[in-house]
């Protein structure tokens, strides 16, 4: 058989394009979309190396080279900000893999559906209400005045400044933040669990394992690729610790322990209007987001076969 | 039978469950009970999970005075609105991406790009000055538009189209269906529990999205009500006021009631919470398929 000419070819191409048009044209409201508020501000991104005045078009500003990230980086609360980052962001992820896996071990073991349902409504629910509906109700029930420390001094004890003490203020962020989305985090985990293979279990009984032996031996190896994979797919947020939950409950009396990357770009770029200076720390957090957010999909893919598309 | 040790176990896990969920349920209850209790039963401290002097006038305060309800139309105009745009955007880009190389050679160029936009962005000042550049500020596009496209939404979706076994839409195919028509005749009316899961998603998003009405609007009149909630009620400090405002409203000074503020979040989430239960199911469905795949 001899090869196709170049006319076959052309034809065949024709073909294929008009089969294919109707994808294409499906797509294109999508991709104009996301080209003019996705890609156009990552070109934008280049007012991190530019003296950005708003008086100027994009193009018509004095380039400054690396200056910003000098700046930047040379501010004394710099250090300070991307510590804090890391800090309350890795205690968000560990302690957002731990409990809900814990609540939904424990919560398998709950025999009475109807029960079991009413838990998990409830648990969910805080998934629901926005940050800052939940900021004005932890600024109220944490508050010196508030329930919480109402009761600890009801029973002699001294109260806590759960928001305006810097040595307490990233626990507090980490707990309410837990607060609202392990409950929403065991869906995943229940799931899971549901798939278990009875047979194992019967084998595992068979064997003599108890309840506790058998969720040791046959429900938690058997959950843990999808534990694994959660982790995984966390790692790209330790540069993101949560702005709308500590935008909405710091003060400057906890920046020293509370001020992350995020609120500092905000207070940078929107309050002090040094574009800038904001867009370069906003960029260098973007590069360093977008290499573990890459790294996790490929540990995912690698290990444990999971493609996101 | 049961052993002891489980008989001990199952009842310290009903018990330690119960207090967790009621932990869940304690500081929303404890809002509820301050919203409906009076100021003066608030300020003395008195107020826990049940209301003291039960009064309704922190919320007939709220609705007649300030600007909550013009706010809350501002969430329902972004809300029908946003809807339409992330349905219709979630399933025109899903359903192509959801075939095939073989079917869709361009598939990899599409989807690379995608991927890309959803781990990489231009951050905070840069697409600020893409929406000011467009003369969106103030205007409900600056609300709808940028997040129009939910990446996802999209994954949730695509992988809910794989299911849908094959042979149905060859068979459409082979007579002589287009792809357009096979999308709408036949994956749609199969789609209903993903579709109705990204709706809620979508409802619960623009619902309590905040940050987007306070950066891209000037003016406080347009702000929708997540963003009336976090600066008109949980940012209001009366020492902001100067004298000849509060001259001009002496309500003003009211503001800062604790009782108030607590009507305030309850009248801004409870829309939410109260149909929650119910949905609750699709939900679940939509988050299970998202993320668990074979």
């Amino acid at each position: 058989m001899s090869k196709p000419s170049k006319k076959e070819r052309k034809v065949s191409l024709a073909v294929r394009l008009r089969k294919e048009l109707p994808f294409h044209l499906m797509l294109l409201p999508g991709v104009l979309l996301v080209v003019v508020f996705k890609y156009i501000p990552m070109a934008g991104l280049i007012i991190a190396f530019q003296n950005y005045s708003p008086m100027n078009g994009l193009f018509d500003q004095e380039w400054v080279g690396l200056e910003n990230f000098r700046y930047i980086f040379s501010m004394p609360t710099f250090p300070r900000v991307i510590y804090n980052t890391l800090f309350i962001a890795v205690m968000k992820i560990a302690a957002g893999i731990i409990v809900p896996v814990t609540f939904a071990l424990l919560l398998n073991e709950i025999r009475c559906n109807t029960y079991k349902r009413i838990l998990q409504t409830i648990v969910y629910l805080p998934h629901f209400i926005s940050w800052v509906a939940l900021a004005g109700i932890f600024l109220d029930v944490l508050s010196m005045d508030g329930i919480v420390n109402t009761m600890l001094r009801n029973v002699g004890l001294q109260p806590i400044y759960f928001l305006g003490d810097e040595k307490v203020f990233p626990y507090t962020m980490v707990v309410t933040d837990v607060w609202k989305t392990f409950g929403w985090n065991t869906i995943v985990y229940l799931a899971a669990i549901t798939g278990v293979d009875v047979g194992l279990y019967e084998a595992a009984a068979l064997d003599g394992a108890g309840r506790f032996r058998q969720t040791l031996h046959v429900t938690i190896p058997a959950i843990m690729p999808i534990i694994m994979l959660m982790s995984i797919l966390s790692i790209g947020n330790v540069l993101r610790a949560g702005f709308d939950q500590i935008f909405n409950l710091y003060s400057p009396l906890v920046y020293s322990t509370g001020d992350i990357i995020d609120t500092f770009v905000y207070r940078l770029g929107i309050l002090s209007v040094q574009f800038s200076p904001a867009t370069a720390v906003g960029l260098f957090q973007s590069i360093v987001s977008f290499v573990l957010i890459m790294l996790g999909y490929w540990l995912a893919d690698r290990f444990a076969g999971y493609r996101v598309f | 039978m049961r052993t002891k040790g489980q008989k001990v176990f199952a009842v310290f896990n009903y018990t330690f469950l119960t207090v967790i969920s009621l932990l869940c349920l304690a500081p929303m209850l404890n809002i509820l009970a301050l919203s409906f209790s009076s100021r003066n039963s608030v300020n003395a401290g008195l107020v826990s999970l049940v209301p003291r002097e039960f009064t309704v006038s922190s919320y007939v305060y709220m609705l007649q005075k300030s600007g909550l309800l013009p706010a809350a139309l501002v969430t329902v105009e972004r809300i029908v609105i946003g809807l339409a745009i992330n349905l219709a955007l979630t399933v025109l880009i899903a359903y192509p991406l959801s075939k095939d190389k073989q079917t869709f050679r361009s598939r990899t160029i599409y989807v690379g790009f995608f991927l890309f936009s959803m781990v990489f962005n231009g951050g905070l000042i840069p697409t600020y000055l893409v929406i000011d550049q467009l003369g969106l500020i103030d205007r409900i596009w600056a609300l709808v538009l940028p997040n129009a496209v939910m990446m996802y939404y999209v994954l949730l979706m695509l992988n809910f189209f794989r299911g849908i076994p094959k042979s149905i839409e060859e068979a459409a195919i082979m007579d002589g269906a287009g792809w357009l028509t096979t999308l709408v005749k036949i994956y749609l009316p199969l789609s209903r529990p993903s579709l109705a899961a990204i709706t809620l998603f979508s409802i619960v998003d623009h619902w309590n999205e905040w940050f987007d009405g306070m950066i891209y609007n000037n003016h406080a009149e347009h702000y929708p009500l997540m963003t009336f909630l976090q600066y008109h009620v949980l940012n209001f400090k009366t020492s902001d006021l100067r004298p000849e405002q509060l001259a001009a409203n002496p309500a003003l000074a009211d503001l800062e009631g604790r009782a108030i503020k607590s009507a305030g979040i309850v009248l801004c989430t409870l829309p939410i919470l109260v149909f929650y239960p119910f949905l609750q199911r699709y939900f679940v469905t939509g988050i299970v398929m998202g993320s668990v795949k074979e």
